[in-house]
């Protein structure tokens, strides 16, 4: 008889996984459950072009409604997986179901991470990761708002881009004393702290947030022991893997399902992929990745793994961010410890900083400029090593240096 | 209202042709997408950073296209298959200007 292959979780690497699966020839059954009401989105643009409104709802969706039909998955909705039991492999769902399988493939993400301080559960605290999310911001996201936002991580400065552009008064509050400050190099944190001010945008560097404050709703920001007037917070202070039904099965977890290079887990009939993953990174140390390329390629690795054709995961991580009309895109994972490496110049808004590691490039963050990325990407892949003068010349074009 | 639609023909690497309707201000990857189009991966969901969605434009419409940007430019660089025709389709939106379009999809859209 034909395999089953259950999936848990209908997000980007879940999606991923069924196409792969179909076309590396599985032939057997592939049933998807996710406990969202809508099917597999992607949800970068929740916080660019769709919070903007530029961009309608029915193109988040990954695949047409008619896809699951012909591609022969089974697709469950509204509903959580709350148990698996592997010693009889199946997997029970909150509708009383128990769907049995012959390989499971988790795929559940990650959860916003929580603000715990007083006045936390006040109406008008939002935050951001579903459709759901983005429906009910929305609702209040109007000109001449004063919005609050917890974080100057990605989401947070995002969503600070769209509102300013939107007409909305921003203020975004970091504990940190620079923006992005996990994600890129302080060269960077500066140049887009200098936009998002030239945009209005007002910056509370090293001030963490210690309350909200209102009667009913939030009215107040007291943040660095000073109080802030707001109509709406935002708060982007990052994700939490979803790993419980793993751990409570029995599964290795440390902030995050471990996975091995081709996403199996401890268990032989247990895969896992994208968000609520880690893993050890080509780089030959564990990471988690939380990013629509980790999602899509160990998804692959996944779908080939579970089909007994083994390939070694050790794909570029790479990752983008919209503000204003700057695309960031960034390949590879930086260090502080590298050498940095400027090609052009940021107040020309076009430029590239790259990682130099033993003299090869081990990152590029580009800002408007798909050159430098696309190549500096085939750099960190290939491990080339490149003189920091010649990236820095601007007369020697990238594809020269591919 | 809902928005007006168009045509756009996409034909396989094997000579099949789709006709299908794509609506205006949709890209012309996300309408292969939308019609279950065989061909086109758009592993990025049509970020321009994937460079999955490639299509090869027939002669005829070339010229009614918007010039490439610089990162589609360098997106392509790095397609398989490129040829002067190739385009991007995560990168075109459909519009009445481009009613009717004949699209050729590559063999694989993998190096
Ligand atoms: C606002 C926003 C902007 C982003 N922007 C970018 C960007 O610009 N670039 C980028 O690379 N990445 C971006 N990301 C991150 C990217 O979206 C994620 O990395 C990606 O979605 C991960 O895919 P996944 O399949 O692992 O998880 P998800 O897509 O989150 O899917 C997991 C699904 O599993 C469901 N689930 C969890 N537990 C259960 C259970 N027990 N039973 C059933 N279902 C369950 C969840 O509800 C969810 O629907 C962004 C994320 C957000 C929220
Ligand atoms: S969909 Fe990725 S580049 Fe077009």
């Amino acid at each position: 008889m034909a395999e089953s292959i259950v999936i848990i979780g209908a997000g980007q690497a879940g999606i991923q996984a069924v196409e792969s699966l179909r076309k590396e020839g599985f032939t057997g059954a592939i049933t998807m459950v996710g406990d969202e009401a809508y099917p597999p989105y992607q949800r970068p643009p929740l916080s660019k072009a769709y919070l903007l409104g530029s961009f309608e709802r029915p193109r988040l969706f990954l695949k047409a409604d008619a896809y699951y039909a012909e591609a022969g998955c089974e697709l469950i909705l509204n509903t959580s997986a709350k148990a698996i039991h592997r010693a009889e492999r199946g997997v029970e769902l909150s509708n009383g179901r128990t769907l049995a399988y012959d390989k499971l493939l988790l795929t559940t993400g990650a959860r916003v991470r929580k603000l715990k301080c007083p006045g936390a559960e006040l109406a008008g605290v939002h935050y951001l990761k579903t459709i759901a999310d983005v429906d009910g911001l929305q609702a209040v996201f109007q000109s001449g708002k004063r919005i609050a936002i917890v974080g100057g991580g990605y989401i947070g400065l995002e969503v600070a881009a769209v509102g300013a552009k939107r007409g909305l008064d921003v203020t975004v509050f970091e504990a940190m004393d620079r923006l992005m400050a996990r994600a890129v190099s302080p060269a960077l944190s500066d140049f887009y702290a200098r936009e998002h001010q030239k945009a209005g945008v007002k910056l509370k560097l090293n001030t963490g947030v210690e309350a909200f404050e209102g009667n009913g709703k939030v009215e107040r920001v007291i943040a660095g022991g000073q109080a802030y007037e707001a109509d709406i917070v935002l708060v982007g202070i990052g994700v939490i893997p979803c790993q419980e039904l793993a751990e409570a099965a029995g599964l290795i977890c440390t902030d995050g399902i471990m996975v091995d290079q081709n996403a199996r887990t401890g268990d032989p009939h247990i895969w896992s992929a994208g968000d609520c993953t880690r893993h050890t990174g080509r780089e030959g140390h564990e990471i988690r990745l939380e990013c629509v390329q980790n999602a899509i390629d160990q998804a692959k690795h996944a779908a080939l793994s579970m089909m007994d054709k083994h390939k070694t995961y050790s794909e570029v991580p790479w990752f983008w961010s919209d503000q204003y009309d700057l695309k960031l895109q960034i390949a590879g994972l930086a260090r502080p410890s590298d050498r940095l490496v400027l090609r052009g110049d940021p107040a020309a808004r076009k430029f590239a900083a790259f990682h130099l590691r033993d003299g090869a490039v081990a990152a590029v963050e580009a800002v408007n400029a798909a050159p430098e990325y696309m190549i500096g990407k085939k750099l960190v892949a290939d491990g080339k090593k490149i003189a920091a003068e010649t990236l820095a010349d601007l007369s020697i074009p990238m594809k020269q240096m591919a | 209202m809902p928005p007006a639609k168009y045509k756009v023909t996409y034909i396989e690497d094997s000579g099949k042709a789709h006709t299908v309707e794509v609506a205006e201000g949709w890209s012309l990857m996300e309408g292969a997408v939308k019609h279950l189009i065989p061909g086109i991966d758009a592993d990025c969901g049509g970020a321009c950073a994937c460079a999955t969605c490639q299509v090869y434009v027939a002669p005829e419409w070339q010229a009614k296209l918007p010039p490439k940007s610089d990162m589609e430019e360098t997106m392509l660089d790095f397609a398989p298959d490129v040829k002067p025709a190739s385009r991007l389709s995560c990168q075109l939106r459909m519009g009445a200007e481009l009613d009717g379009i004949v699209l050729h999809l590559p063999k694989t859209q993998h190096a």
